[in-house]
């Protein structure tokens, strides 16, 4: 799109951000009942579902069983309706398939898989309007936390983007389509710990780390609110049973 | 097949060479291994060695119609595959995982840096622009795809040459290689990855980690980048936690490695170049004669030996005397005996048991299923033809030797050397 400013002369984005600022998060846990964990997360337009189940037997092969740590499994699936046109293969496809071994491995790094030896976590994450990695993890996170799950941490992540000399925290995706650099990272906030490093186009050495910084620092900003949310959460259902 | 396990004694001895910064070849931790590039006869064809590690890459080129949403631009099309001879575990259905890891690795890294110009493969907007598609193979794995693979397709998109077109009002005009010579693709920089290995917990880095190594570690962190120090991606997998300063000092490793690897490309490019003008002979079949394609070839590692008596003689000089063999069995109880070191074998049970007769001393009743156990030593007549019985020979320096029949379908009846105060051996003959 010819002529559109993504960083205007006084520091605006496109929607009316600043450099730095996220957009609009707003979160529930518990939103299934028949699973063990579950989450809802919107972050600005991009809206996604995690759900969680586990640890449990180790469904299928056998064989697959690791003697000492439980085994993390997650698909990604992304609407047919998330994006612009209607997508035709939600699953299978390659994308797909490469998230969920990113969500994989970022929650296997995270969860204390030790504790439960032989088993089996499913995360499965749906995803509305083709926004970023960084809602998924987000949801998952919270997903594994309601299924009660022990974590090392919370896992938070962030996108960022850099234009005309700035970095961008938290990418919309009108900001993602314009085609330049972009950072997704998974952070484990206490620890600084990145869990997940991806980054897309080019981007010159001597700014990665500004934009690194941008994007953990969202990640944190991130965690806050999360923090929060849980503990609403945790708050609400203590008042239900009564304590 | 299924991959064979890594003895948990290999995977000790490779961290700890790792921790203390050795590794098997011979390597320095930022050490690239020896990268070698041949061409075939045809543009676009080249063959890319990283030590072992071995990618063919092929380009093609296709005139179809556009993407809807992008009517100006070419299309590129990457495929990375395994081929089942390069690891006997990659077997046609199992390899998903990498195969889709690399897969989308190769197609990030090299697509959405727009390394090659996708509007100058546009020929007719809207109706025909070119596709290409890049094709590589891997040969042989050992270690680190990820980064032949890369070069295979960098290279040989820099090799290749499609048809010369031209539009002229409505009509296109497609020339045979014959009537114009080919084009080459324009490209704008040359995005190479560049692999890193952690070990515990991100310690201990290596770049270019081979086979075995990749069986060990912790966790890769893949930078591919250009010689202008752009970063082109950056993906890390694997697991592991990385820190911000460790990502930095990576990438600027990255930088020095990819300088000197984009030099080696264009330095093969200008050769390939040169003796196609110059009428040479080129192609693989070239390099058969040299054993280029057709060996692998392990340089020798350097090592300096010219101090090596010196420090044999202080290691020996430091090192204690070895301990001594002890060759007198130790008595436990009678008929128990054990010789060397060694944990105590519960076998040794079962002989006791035989030994009723003899030494009275035997209690473990072990009742084995089907054992004809005649309590003892009767030297059982060789009249019987049973043939799914054994005869086993117990042999002792100071009494006969004893025949016991037992069954063969019990393995519990294979006697283990038991712990008599000599040693012998146990014949197991087939019943004749």
């Amino acid at each position: 799109m010819a002529g559109l400013e993504l960083l205007s002369d006084q520091g605006y984005r496109v929607d009316g951000r600043r450099a730095g600022e996220l957009r609009k998060i707003q979160a529930r846990m518990g939103v299934f009942a028949q699973a063990d964990g579950s989450a809802y997360i919107e972050q600005g337009n991009t809206k996604a579902l995690a759900v969680v189940y586990g640890p449990h037997e180790i469904r299928g092969s056998r064989a697959r069983a690791l003697p000492d740590r439980a085994l993390v499994n997650c698909q990604y699936s992304s609407a047919t309706f998330s994006t612009g046109e209607r997508k035709r293969r939600p699953h299978g496809d390659r994308k797909s398939c490469e998230m969920g071994l990113q969500l994989r491995q970022t929650f296997e790094a995270a969860i204390l898989t030790q504790l439960h030896p032989r088993s089996q976590i499913d995360i499965y994450v749906l995803q509305a309007d083709g926004g970023t990695y960084a809602a998924c993890v987000n949801a998952a996170t919270l997903a594994v936390l309601d299924a009660g799950i022990p974590m090392r941490d919370f896992v938070c992540a962030c996108s960022a983007g850099f234009v005309d000399g700035t970095a961008l925290a938290d990418l919309s995706h009108v900001e993602e389509a314009a085609g330049g650099p972009q950072l997704a990272l998974a952070l484990l906030p206490a620890s600084g710990q990145i869990a997940l490093l991806e980054m897309d186009a080019r981007l010159h050495e001597d700014h990665l780390e500004r934009v690194l910084e941008a994007a953990a620092q969202a990640a944190r900003d991130v965690h806050t609110l999360l923090d929060r949310v849980v503990r609403q959460h945790v708050r609400e259902a203590s008042i239900l049973l009564g304590d | 097949m299924k991959e064979t396990p890594l003895s948990n004694c290999e995977r000790r001895f490779l961290l700890r060479a790792i921790e203390e910064k050795k590794r098997l070849d011979g390597r320095q931790t930022y050490d690239y291994r020896n990268i070698r590039i041949s061409f075939g006869t045809d543009y676009g064809c080249c063959i890319v060695e990283l030590g072992k590690t071995r990618v063919l890459g092929q380009v093609s080129c296709e005139l179809v119609s556009p993407k809807l949403n992008r009517a100006t631009e070419g299309i590129l099309f990457f495929n990375l595959e395994l081929s089942q001879m390069a690891a006997p575990a990659f077997e046609p259905g199992r390899q998903s995982d990498l195969l889709v890891k690399l897969n989308r690795l190769m197609e990030r890294c090299l697509r959405n840096s727009k390394c090659i110009d996708t509007e100058s493969l546009c020929v007719v907007a809207g109706e025909k622009v070119w596709q290409i598609r890049v094709d590589l193979h891997l040969l042989n794995h050992d270690g680190n795809i990820i980064d032949a693979a890369s070069i295979a397709a960098i290279v040989a998109l820099c090799h290749f040459r499609r048809p010369d077109v031209s539009v002229q009002g409505d009509e296109v005009t497609l020339y045979t290689p014959e009537e114009r010579d080919p084009v080459p693709l324009s490209i704008h920089h040359m995005p190479i990855c560049v692999s890193f290995a952690f070990f515990q917990q991100g310690t201990y880095l290596l770049v270019d980690p081979n086979e075995r190594e990749e069986r060990v570690m912790d966790g890769l962190l893949v930078i591919a980048m250009n010689k202008h120090r752009e970063i082109c991606t950056i993906q890390s997998s694997g697991g592991i936690m990385l820190l911000k300063d460790q990502v930095l000092r990576c990438s600027k490793i990255a930088g020095v490695k990819v300088a000197e690897i984009t030099e080696l490309i264009l330095k093969a490019l200008e050769n390939d170049q040169k003796v196609r003008k110059e009428g040479g002979k080129f192609g693989f079949a070239e390099s058969i004669a040299n054993q280029r394609i057709t060996a692998f070839k392990m340089e020798k590692a350097p090592i300096d030996t010219s101090d090596v008596e010196e420090k044999a003689e202080e290691i020996i000089a430091e090192a204690e005397p070895p301990s001594e063999v002890v060759s007198t069995p130790v008595l436990w109880t009678p008929g128990t005996a054990q010789i060397g070191e060694g944990v105590e074998n519960s076998w040794g049970d079962l002989e006791d048991s035989e030994k009723e007769d003899d030494e009275g001393g035997g209690d473990q009743a072990i009742i084995l299923d089907g054992i004809k156990m005649d309590t003892g030593v009767e030297v059982s007549d060789i009249g019987s033809q049973d043939s799914e019985e054994e005869e086993m020979i117990i042999l002792e320096p100071d009494k006969n030797p004893k025949k016991i029949r037992t069954q063969t379908t019990s393995a519990k009846q294979e006697k283990a050397p038991s712990k008599k105060p000599v040693k012998r051996r146990k014949k197991k003959r087939a019943a004749n």
